[in-house]
């Protein structure tokens, strides 16, 4: 697709433990394109955080190409980083510890604006007071402490210190995990809003089929570290294809008593991704696991835009 | 609840006008503000609500753990089987916990000991609660340990060698390891992933039929109490706002509040391109609004809202509701 704001190929992660090589981010490719969502689901530990953060070069990659604005940006030096800084931005999940306890949340909007050097101090505290104002936060706050608020209005902040400088991309990183649903509901309008206002990218990561399904346009699913499928919102949650996939959405509970959904219950619990066998890596929990998921397993377009990494995915559906 | 016309031998448990207060500084907060809750015999009742709404204080009062001081319990009872646990001399009390009312902690990285096996973590139960030899014990934690699913030989590993899913079997089986009458279920899964939150609570349910035990589940996932509980209670600001039948809380819900939580979840199955959130946020319990607490974040609040105590209203067969539209004949 021409509209692509962003595209990984390839992308591998992989971190030296004294076990061996762990494989957090294991050959992903997806893209995203302008002014969409990407939902990025999985249980903890599958890799969804270290792919948030390899995405704008949080960490370094091991290998593979992540072409932003049609550049590649995995081999980019310190200056061109910071360049780069402004335009791709993240939102914690623990609006608790990503929020300097000492500094003012005027002070912490407006950090940005004065580190990038394209603001007056005085530019710099307007665009911040604006700024302010569209998360919502009324100005009796801005010279309050992280301590002396709560976790949707810190969340606020959150927000408004990604969205400061105007970046196209944005990682959300479990963003409103921390909160309650009432406050939930209010952060996700407001990162709706933005998004349409400012033709923002995100790329959101949860472990919340609901809210995945609410807010993006298409999901990938993880699984220690390799993307199991990838699909449209809608579709994924009418028509899953891959064994994990069914299991997941059939283990959420539904607030929908009248009907009652069949669940899948799985047998096991995660493997270590410490030095992975070759393979799928859910066979171990699967209940359709053959010979020939201990080959490598490869991403099959199904329909358009649906793929599914999985050798059985024909005969199982 | 305004069932007087029930004795309260119906029932397991009964909680009448439960106030609980937690001071500190000079700051009294209001955790818990009259609660009243019955619960049969194998009944599951969920209670549900916010950060801060007072679950927890409510199933550590029952269990009779809360910290004093800083808590204060100033008026209520609490009645299990015909004697009331708040009267109840300490060493009494040690009896009923753990053998007739046990609970499910949220946390299953802190809520054992990382320095003793998961085996003796059960069998010490056990030991207290039954006259048994240590031998005998320790059989019968092996056989709670394969009950929970998890192989007896590994009745000699310590915490840290067991997932998160794991240990929270583990706190199950030391929580039904006495067959308890009550279980006090607080948020038992919150901190594990959806597909093992599912093999977890397929396995409470197994076992609570099994020993016909009650459950109050304690929980902010809507949800999780629609696939397990018969019962819920929905709890704003220490105060139960909406109190009905699993089928009539989620069918027809009547309160405010309840309303609005179901506007902020995103539906699975249905589309909506905004949620509607509850305007503002939880009250202080430092300092809670006159009147009826959630009026400040009301849409329908209206002038008598703000001032005096609101009664319950039984809107429909065992449906309660504390609110005053429901009082003056105004439709939602």
């Amino acid at each position: 697709m021409a509209n692509n704001l962003i595209e990984a190929k390839n992308l591998k992660q992989y971190f030296n433990t004294s076990r061996g090589k762990l494989h957090a981010v294991d050959d992903v490719s997806f893209s995203i394109e302008k002014g969409t969502t990407l939902g990025v689901v999985g249980e903890s530990g599958c890799g969804k955080s270290t792919l948030g953060r390899t995405m704008i070069h949080l960490l370094e990659s091991t290998s593979g190409q992540i072409m932003f604005k049609g550049e590649d940006i995995t081999k980019v030096n310190n200056k061109q980083l910071i360049k780069l800084r402004e335009d791709m931005q993240i939102i914690f999940q623990d609006p608790f510890s990503s929020l300097n306890p000492r500094m003012t949340m005027i002070e912490t909007v407006t950090e940005p604006l004065l580190l990038s050097k394209r603001f007056s101090k005085k530019e710099a505290e307007e665009r911040a007071n604006e700024i302010m104002n569209t998360v919502g936060l009324s100005a009796r706050l801005w010279n309050s402490y992280p301590h002396e608020l709560d976790g949707g209005r810190r969340q606020r902040i959150g927000v408004a210190r990604a969205i400061a400088l105007n970046p196209s991309f944005v990682v959300c990183d479990e963003p409103v995990s921390a909160l309650d649903v009432s406050i939930q509901a209010q952060i996700l309008n407001l990162m709706q809003d933005l998004q349409e206002k400012k033709e923002l990218t995100y790329m959101f990561i949860t472990h919340d089929m609901s809210v995945v399904r609410h807010i993006s346009q298409n999901i990938c699913v993880m699984y220690l570290g390799q993307m199991v499928e990838r699909s449209p919102s809608k579709e994924l949650f009418q028509r899953p294809l891959h064994p994990y996939t069914k299991a997941l959405l059939s283990a959420v509970p539904s607030t929908d008593i009248r009907h009652k959904k069949e669940r899948i219950l799985l047998k096991g619990e995660l493997v270590s991704p410490v030095n992975p066998k070759p393979g799928c890596r859910f066979a171990a929990r699967c209940n359709y696991v053959c010979d020939r998921c201990h080959e490598p397993q490869k991403l099959e377009e199904i329909s358009p835009g649906h793929f599914v990494s999985c050798c059985r995915v024909n005969e199982i559906n | 609840m305004s069932k007087e016309k029930m004795k309260t031998s119906d029932f397991l448990l009964s909680v009448r006008d439960l106030e609980v207060v937690y001071t500190s500084a000079g700051a009294t907060v209001h955790a818990v503000n009259g609660v009243s809750l019955d619960i049969k015999r194998g009944e599951n009742l969920g209670l549900v609500g916010e950060t801060g709404a007072g679950k927890t204080t409510i199933a550590k009062a029952i269990l009779g753990v809360l910290p004093d001081p800083p808590a204060k319990i100033l008026n209520g009872e609490i009645i299990l089987e015909d004697s009331d646990l708040l009267k109840l001399p300490k060493k009494e009390m040690r009896k009923v916990r753990g053998n007739k009312i046990s609970m499910i902690f949220q946390d299953p990285m802190t809520a054992l000991n990382p320095l003793l096996t998961v085996g003796d973590q059960i069998a010490e139960v056990v030991l207290l609660h039954e006259s048994v030899s240590k031998k005998e014990a320790m059989n019968k934690a092996m056989e709670m340990l394969e009950m929970v699913g998890i192989p007896a030989d590994r009745y000699s590993e310590l915490p840290h060698q067991f997932s998160g899913g794991m240990k929270q079997r583990v706190v199950i089986a030391i929580a039904l390891a006495c067959n308890p009458e009550l279980l006090l279920a607080d948020e038992p899964t919150t901190a594990l992933d959806v597909t093992i939150q599912a093999q977890v609570m397929d396995m409470i349910g197994a076992l609570q039929k099994k020993l016909n035990t009650s459950m109050i589940l304690i929980t902010h996932d809507l949800g999780l109490v629609a696939e397990s509980c018969d019962n819920v209670a929905v709890i704003y600001a220490g105060k139960i706002v909406e109190y009905a039948s699993k089928e009539d809380l989620f069918l027809n819900p009547v309160h405010p509040y309840t309303l609005g939580l179901f506007g902020s979840i995103p539906s699975l199955s249905t589309d909506v391109d905004r949620l509607t959130p509850i305007p503002g946020m939880a009250p202080d319990p430092e300092n809670l609004p006159e009147g009826c607490s959630f009026h400040p974040r009301c849409k329908y609040a209206m002038d008598e809202c703000k001032h005096g105590s609101v009664h319950f209203k039984e809107v429909s067969p065992n449906h309660f509701v504390h609110c005053h539209m429901y009082h003056c004949d105004k439709e939602v």
